[in-house]
């Protein structure tokens, strides 16, 4: 165990904050947590303190503009770990979907001066263009997550990476099966646990907040889905959303994509 | 200090905001020559990859615009589908809805109170520094903060991304162990609230007291959260359907997010400018604490928001009370409805203020165009007014130091939500 307090950056690159919430909305727990780390750089929390060493940087958000590169490069030289926290920061986030499109095209359409508007052609995962330590998925992550991952970081160990399938969760808290029982389009077989099967639990089908699951068998789901009645381009649509950018979603979204529907006469 | 001398000022990062942006004010002498509020947000072009997505798919995808108020921009596009499907709710379902919204503005507000605001008041950096010295005080705020979002996830699962909202309802109804579970916490949280706006009322609050238009949903017998008109307070009166008539928005070089103005002049949106409009529609009980504590509505201070902040902490508290004092819902969760295209378009509150959306659907379901604004950048050209004013008043020849606090200070009374809209705050002063 070590004796000092572990020092903690907190670092916002392109994202929606929800992730960093996870610190300041957790209620007494930040009390707790605050008797074991030092905070020496967060914004939103008031602290400001960017290119001070620490032992751990946590980053939410992906890299979508040149600013975020830069910042992102010194944030990995000011740190001893460097781990991402969220879907932004380790898949590219939902802002990634624009990395399928014609970029200048979209941007001309939500701004009247694009010109105005720098960003990098693609919004892409840390992951992409510096060493990450350790990679907590989730859109947002959980305070579960949070706190199990500060807790071993303060025992001096890296957490197990818990990629499980959210079907896994969802059998033992004995829901019933969305896909079998409304033939709904349920990413759950293919995406990684953490949310606690909470779409489900709704009687929803799941849209992958939490990104691929260990060995994930998209093939067989998207055929599953095809024999829903789902059309090519809604099959895509399934796996383009939160996690768009990830290798097995990615490949499905090009594979259901480039299949034409032609309407017999 | 002498007229003309030449000083440059450049404070890097103002903290405590939801996101981050920059301000430059460049000053010679005793008069501004330029100040602008500059959000830098990465664009993440919502508007554009909504398009093609179906209905069913953009509360999920609209929630990521931002992580402090994600039920705000489900909701809003949810009621804009209703109105174009035809769909009207019955009676518990309209009250869970509301219950939820409540559950958002308690969570923002007590962050904004605790997190955001509180430390100015004590010299403080950060909350995190209060924690041995202000401990109970930090304490109170959560639990009024976790009262939020037991709401939140009594309906939605998680206070962050919420899950159970749809077009129709909700996906599932709560179960009565987690319905009775919310309800000790509100009622719990009711004296902490109290305490809280005591507080606020007892702030050696600055008066920068000044005239700007305040815009919100105005209640008729109820204090407004998610329906009735858009009003002003020079007099306008329309319903949101007329938004994009009244209240135009544009693009500046210096800025990612929209200004947006109403007929040609900066606005403000928010718990205050909801307060100034509905005041005298909130419960007499809840209006008699205020004014026990001697906090009356309108006001033009913008300091005096962080009051309007408590005061709708403790209504909605008393909401929810009211709400949660029967017993737990039972039935459906949703009612059926029929697709149909067209164009919708509607405005709740957000935590933050007046958000506004519109959507044209084709007969799939699918969007064909999204227009979303926000209540950030309705704020935009209202902060930097108020910026142009009591700095002003507060003196140029203040030190640096001292003027760096105030701006800061002044806008975080607007609590700008700038991941909706921003990056970074970064404020420069130029004086020459």
């Amino acid at each position: 165990m070590k004796q000092d307090k572990l020092t903690v950056a907190v670092h916002k690159l392109t994202s929606c904050s929800g992730c960093q919430l996870s610190f300041i909305n957790q209620g007494p727990d930040l009390l707790n947590l605050l008797e074991h780390v030092t905070f020496t750089h967060f914004i939103e929390a008031g602290l400001y303190d960017p290119d001070k060493d620490v032992d751990i940087a946590l980053v939410e958000g992906s890299v979508s503009t040149d600013e975020d590169l830069t910042r992102l490069q010194k944030i990995r030289e000011h740190s001893q770990s460097l781990i991402t926290i969220g879907a932004c920061a380790t898949s590219g986030g939902v802002q990634a979907l624009r990395n399928l499109a014609d970029k200048e095209a979209w941007k001309r359409s939500v701004y009247p001066h694009p010109e105005f508007i720098e960003t990098l052609r693609d919004s892409t995962p840390v992951t992409q263009h510096v060493k990450v330590d350790f990679e907590l998925w989730g859109c947002p992550v959980t305070q579960t997550q949070v706190t199990h991952l500060m807790q071993q970081l303060s025992a001096g160990v890296l957490p197990k990476d818990d990629a499980e399938k959210v079907c896994m969760a969802c059998k033992r808290q004995q829901n019933v099966c969305v896909m079998v029982t409304q033939q709904a389009p349920c990413l759950g077989p293919v995406v990684r646990t953490g949310c606690g099967a909470l779409c489900p639990s709704f009687g929803k089908a799941c849209y992958g907040c939490f990104g691929p699951s260990e060995q994930p068998n998209c093939t067989s789901l998207s055929n599953r889905f095809a024999g829903f009645g789902l059309v090519p381009a809604d099959i895509a649509q399934r796996f383009a959303g939160i996690h768009s950018q990830s290798k097995p979603f990615l490949q499905q979204i090009r594979h259901w994509d480039e299949i034409s529907v032609k309407e017999v006469e | 200090m002498k007229k003309g001398r030449k000083i440059n000022l450049k404070v890097p990062f103002i903290t405590r905001l939801e996101g981050e942006g920059a301000l430059e004010l460049s000053a010679k002498g005793n008069k501004i020559e330029a100040l602008h509020l500059k959000i830098f947000e990465p664009p993440r072009l919502f508007e554009r990859f909504l398009q093609g997505k179906s209905y069913q798919d953009v509360p999920d995808l609209s929630a990521r615009i931002c992580g402090i108020c994600p039920m705000a921009y489900q909701l809003t596009s949810i009621l804009a589908m209703e109105q174009l499907f035809d769909v009207s709710l019955p009676k518990p379902l309209v009250d869970l809805r509301k219950l939820m919204n409540m559950g958002e503005w308690l969570q923002s507000h007590s962050l904004h109170i605790h997190f955001l605001a509180m430390p100015d008041f004590y010299g403080f950096d950060s909350a995190l520094q209060m924690a041995s010295s202000h401990g109970e005080m930090l304490k109170r705020g959560m639990q009024i903060q976790e009262a939020g979002n037991t709401l939140m996830r009594l309906l939605g699962g998680r206070s962050v991304h919420p899950v159970g909202l749809q077009v129709g309802g909700f996906s599932a109804l709560p179960t009565p162990e987690a319905w009775d579970n919310a309800r000790c916490q509100v009622n719990e949280a009711i004296p902490s609230a109290i305490g809280l706006l005591k507080w606020t009322s007892e702030l050696d609050l600055p008066d920068f007291s000044h005239d700007f238009v305040s815009v919100s949903l105005k209640g008729d017998t109820a204090y407004p959260i998610n329906g009735g008109d858009i009003v002003s307070s020079d007099g306008l009166r329309i319903r949101s359907e007329h938004y994009t008539d009244h209240f135009k928005e544009h693009q500046v070089r210096h800025s990612t997010a929209f200004y947006s103005l109403l007929d040609g002049k900066d606005y403000l949106v928010g718990p205050l400018a909801r307060m100034n409009h509905n005041f005298d529609v909130l419960p007499e009980n809840i209006r008699q604490v205020a004014r026990q504590l001697g906090i009356e509505f309108p006001s033009q201070n913008m300091f005096s928001s962080i009051q309007a902040r408590a005061l709708e902490c403790l209504w909605s508290l008393f909401a929810a009370q009211q709400i949660l004092q029967f017993e737990c819902p039972k039935g459906e969760a949703n009612v059926p409805y029929d697709i149909r295209s067209g164009e919708c378009s509607f405005s709740t509150e957000a935590p933050r203020g007046l958000i506004f959306h519109r959507y044209e659907i084709d007969d799939t379901g699918k969007i064909d165009a999204c227009c979303i604004i926000p209540p950030t950048s309705q704020n935009q050209a209202r902060i930097e007014q108020d910026l142009q004013y009591s700095v002003s008043k507060y003196g140029l020849d203040k030190s640096d130091i001292e003027l760096k606090l105030f701006c800061e200070q002044l806008i975080r009374n607007y609590d700008p939500c700038i991941s909706c809209s921003t990056h970074f705050l970064d404020f420069t002063m130029h004086r020459g």
